[in-house]
Order: C-alpha cells, then structure tokens, then sequence
C-alpha cells in the first residue's frame, strides 16, 4: 500500500508584477508527493522551481489553484495562517544557511522549536537526527565559528526539529564545496531513509538531484516531466 | 528563548547598544536632576524658614510665597505687630538679590536671635562693624572663606565675621539697616517674623492680623511652609516640563533612530524568524522587549549618574542650588524613559512585523 499524499499542488499559477510587467512564474503545475518520499525538483534558472518552494513554503501566496499541505489547503489561507503552517508543518534549509548571527547553534534549533511552541529539543527521534547530522559538539558555536557544511548541517536540525511534514531545502548544497556538498546530501537521504523524514528539494545540479528517489523537471513554469 | 536572543541582540551590537544606554540614561538622569534641583532648592527654603522660630509670617500684599518680594512693608508694622495681644516678638528682615537666584539678607540680629534661638558659631561671631557680614557654612565651605577672608558683594567688598550652622533665614547676612540702604529701602522691610506666646494661640493672632490687615498675606508657619511646592513657584512647574518633554524627546529619537537601524541591520534576521514561522506578535515582542532591556538598563544607569550629578550641582553650582535625590520620582522617571523608549520603537517595529517574509529573506 502507498503511502498517503503529504503535498498535492494542483492547477498552480503565481502571476509576479515586476514593474509594470506581470510575470508568470508558474503556469498551471500540478504534483503529488507521498509521506516519506525525497523527491527533487531540477530545472534551469527562471523555470519556476524557486517560486513553487516559495509558494509550497508558505512564504508567498498562489495566484490560483490549490496547494495541499497535509490535507490543509495554503491557497485558501491568509498570512497569519500560512506563518502557522511554516511554524509546525514545513522545515526550510537554504542556500544561504540563514541562521541567526547571533544565536549558537543549538539555540539556533531551539528557536525553531520555541516558535512552534514546544518545550525543549530532547525527545529520542530529534537526538537521533542530532547523531545522524554529527553536530553534537557544534552545538555551543555561533555560525561565525563553523564551516559552510557545519551550518547547512545546524540548518537542517532546525529545519527538522519540529518534526515538519515536508522539509524543503533550496539549493542546500549551493554555498558548499564539493566534499560538504555530498555530506549534506548523504545526510538528507539519511534522514528521509532512517526517520521516514518527506523532503522536497530544489536544484539545478543533477548530480545532486539524483540523491533523491524521484525527479521532478521543470520548464518555464510549468512541470515537463 | 526569546529573552535570550534579545540579549544576544544587544551583545552582538555593544556601540549601538552603549548609545542606546547613555541616550536613555541621559535622559534620566535630566528628569531626576531637574526635580531633584527644584526639590531641593525647595526643601531648603522650607528648612531655612522653619529655622527662623517664628509662629506666624507675613508678607506684603500681592506678593508670592517664594517671590523675591521687594520690601514694601513700613518697618513701623514691626512695632505695630508687638502690640498686638498674644505677641511676644516680631522682627523683620530685607531681602535683596545679588545676582542669579543669590540673595543677601538683612537682619535685626538681636531680635532675629531671640527669635530663632540665636546661630550657632562654627566659627567667629556676630557682626562688629559696618562691612561685617554673616555666611553660612555651606556658602563659605563652596566659595573657600574662613573668618576674616573678604567677599566682594553688590560692588563691596565685606568682611566675614562669622560663620554660622546653615538653616536659619538666609545664607548671606547683613545688618538691616545695611541692607536696607543697599536696597534703597530704608524704613521698609520684606517680611515680617511674629512669635506668639503659646503656639496654641497662633492661629487666634493670625486671624486678628488678617482682620486688621486684610490685604497683607499672613501665614502661620505650617500654612508657609507647605506652600513651598513646585506649583507656587512661577514657571517652575512649566521649567520642569519643559526639561522632562526635552529629554523625553532625546531618548524617543535616539531609540527610534537605533531601533530603525536595527530593523533594517536585520531584515535578513526578521525573514529567518517569519520562515520559522514566527508571527507579527513575537517579532513585535522581539523588538519591544529589546527597548524594554535597553530602557530598563538605562533608566538604572541614569539613578546612578544622579548621584553624580548632585556632587557636581552641589559642589559648582553654588550655595542656592540644592540637589537631592528624590527616590519617588525613580518609578516615574523609569516609566517616563521607558514608555517614551517604546513609543519610539513602535514605528521601526512595525516596519518589522510587516516586511514580506520572502523580500526580507533575499536582504543582502
């Protein structure tokens, strides 16, 4: 029996106004992922791959069609309930890291987890994500202090420490050399493989791409195969 | 968690952090010197005329409690009042000013030492000759004078026969009739001193006087001396507030203006919190509590620093300036810094709260 579908994106269309311009970023994109897979989404610059994370994130709304998170339609929410998705239902990992300067990394986590309104990060699933992403002893360090591949990896424990329904990840390995880049990688396939974790993520590396049990190709904005 | 990272916030910024402070506690530290000046000038008055030993005061028509009366009255109302039943000594006194806020003032010694129970001598005695004159120990102790040192007032150069214990009448005094001379107002005085034979019977005299002078202010010496408020003095009511508006207005723009810089230093940061999905609320409350802590420190510096700047306006400012420490003002102060410190995050912290998640997130 398959697993049930955790992200449906049906008919999806984003119209962005860029000066007096509106483009159409993406153009009608229907897709399905299950609970527990790790799917990638590849496609050149200006493909729309971008704005389908922004829009599946929560961090902008669609123009038209419906996106499913978990059986909650985002499309039909405003900002206050698309922050309320992001808080308990997606984890994010960026290019760019983006932890807080100014926090540990441990603090780093603990931020997420106290902005989804839960106690402290110790139950055994989170620890056992902690082993996995080989941080334990970073956790005491500020951003500044750790390697590229050490943040990304800070940012995947944030990301995961909730317990998302979807992970998303743009470009995890975008900053990375290529020794980190495969690390961060093995690691994603471990999460999803050992913790059941559903990850969705967004490149134009194919060689990356192909961590992932399905990919997804994009062409302006529209899914090709 | 989120105090936490409002502490490292702080730590993380210490320049912007340490001006935020001083602005704040700058504009403490103005508060709390200004009433504390007006206070102390105010109690010192007070003290200064409970020291005279007299039941009732009187002063011309017209005149305000704290006003630098000119002396109007007939000096012959003295004889007048020790006519008068129940009364067992009056005595006058000619106030002149001498520059700024600084007062000389005449005196009939013998009487006024029977009255107020006589100065006590710190050192020397009473006046001798006609240059002598009389300073009180914290005059003498600002301006460095010792017996015998001479002090040039009004164009004269006078001799210092004596210092006395502060807290009787006056801190600089002459014989009346020199003051009088000195202020062109020979056979007048400003005030007028009455003792009664038993304090029960004061406010008997003072309703006989007021009938029989109906135009001249009489007070008993409790009514006078409660009268010794900021509310009685002309404009220093309106001084204090424009001083407390002034420095409100410091510590709004500095902390608007280093609140702005933050939210713009740390757009990136807003987009990471709204990513995790932090809501308008708790980026708010980052952001108020960052001022709270800024306001809270700050406001607890400029106590500190009001003890400093007693030291310096009691020490420079001369012997008519008195700065005390008013504890209740603290809460009012704090109240005052922090409420105007929030206000003036409230604009940048909802620049904040409503930045689009996605634009913050791409701030470079």
């Amino acid at each position: 029996m398959s697993e049930p579908v955790i992200i449906r994106v049906s008919g999806l269309r984003k119209v962005y106004r860029a000066g007096q311009v509106d483009v159409q970023a993406l153009r009608g994109v229907d897709l399905s992922i299950n609970r527990g897979e790790f799917v990638s989404i590849v496609g050149p610059s200006g493909s729309g791959k971008s704005t389908l994370f922004h829009v599946v994130g929560g961090l902008t709304p669609p123009t038209s069609g419906s996106v499913e998170i978990d059986g909650v339609d985002l499309a039909k929410m405003g900002e206050t309930g698309r922050t309320n998705m992001r808080k308990t239902k997606i984890g994010f990992v960026f290019q760019k890291y983006n932890l807080l300067p100014t926090l540990s990394a441990g603090d780093n986590i603990a931020i997420a987890r106290h902005i989804a309104g839960k106690a402290d990060n110790s139950d055994a699933w989170f620890l056992e994500a902690l082993k996995l992403l080989g941080i334990e002893r970073r956790l005491d360090h500020k951003p500044r202090a750790m390697s590229g591949g050490e943040q990304q990896r800070v940012a995947i424990a944030r990301a995961i420490v909730t317990h998302p329904a979807i992970l998303l990840a743009d470009e995890p390995t975008g900053n990375l050399d290529t020794q980190n880049s495969q690390a961060v990688l093995a690691l994603l396939r471990e999460l999803n493989h050992k913790l059941g974790q559903t990850i969705l993520m967004i490149t134009h590396n194919p060689e990356a791409a192909a961590f992932a049990d399905r990919i997804v190709s994009m062409r302006d904005g529209r899914i090709v195969n | 968690m989120l105090n936490k990272l409002v502490m490292e916030n702080l730590k993380h910024r210490p320049v912007r952090t340490l001006l935020s402070v001083c602005a704040i506690a700058v504009e403490v530290t103005m508060i709390l010197t200004q009433v504390g000046v007006s206070r102390g000038m105010l109690e010192d008055s007070q003290r200064r005329a409970r020291g005279v030993g007299a039941d009732v005061w009187v002063r011309p028509p017209n005149s305000s409690v704290l006003s630098f009366s000119s002396a109007s009255m007939n000096e012959k109302l003295v004889e007048f009042f020790e006519k008068q039943a129940g009364v067992v000594l009056a005595t006058g006194s000619v106030s002149h000013g001498i520059g700024g806020i600084e007062q000389i003032t005449g005196i009939d010694l013998e009487k006024f030492s029977k009255m107020s129970g006589g100065f006590r001598y710190i050192a020397g005695g009473p006046f001798r000759n006609p240059d002598d004159i009389l300073v009180d120990e914290r005059y003498a102790d600002i301006h460095k004078l010792s017996v015998g040192s001479k002090v040039k007032l009004v164009n004269r150069e006078w001799n210092i026969c004596g210092i006395i214990e502060p807290g009787k009448l006056a801190r600089l005094l002459l014989p009346l009739p020199v003051v009088q001379e000195m202020a062109g107002a020979t056979g007048r005085v400003s005030q007028i001193f009455v003792k009664v034979d038993q304090p029960a019977n004061a406010q008997r005299v003072i309703d006989d006087l007021k009938q029989k002078l109906p135009d001249y202010k009489i007070y008993s010496i409790e009514e006078f001396t409660s009268l010794f408020s900021a509310s009685n003095v002309p404009g220093l009511r309106a001084f204090n507030g424009v001083v407390i508006t002034v420095s409100v207005l410091v510590g709004f723009l500095v902390v608007f203006l280093s609140m702005y810089t933050a939210v713009l230093e740390r757009t990136r940061e807003i987009g990471i919190l709204k990513s995790l999905g932090a809501s308008r609320g708790y980026v708010l409350s980052l952001m108020v509590r960052e001022t709270f802590v800024l306001a809270l420190i700050g406001t607890v510096i400029g106590i500190l620093l009001t003890y400093g700047t007693r030291v310096l306006v009691n020490f420079y400012a001369g012997p008519s300036l008195t700065q005390v420490i008013v504890a209740e003002w603290w809460p009012i102060a704090a109240a005052i810094a922090i409420g105007g410190a929030i206000l003036g995050t409230l604009y940048p912290a909802w620049k904040a709260v409503q930045q689009d998640a996605l634009e913050a997130l791409s701030y470079e």
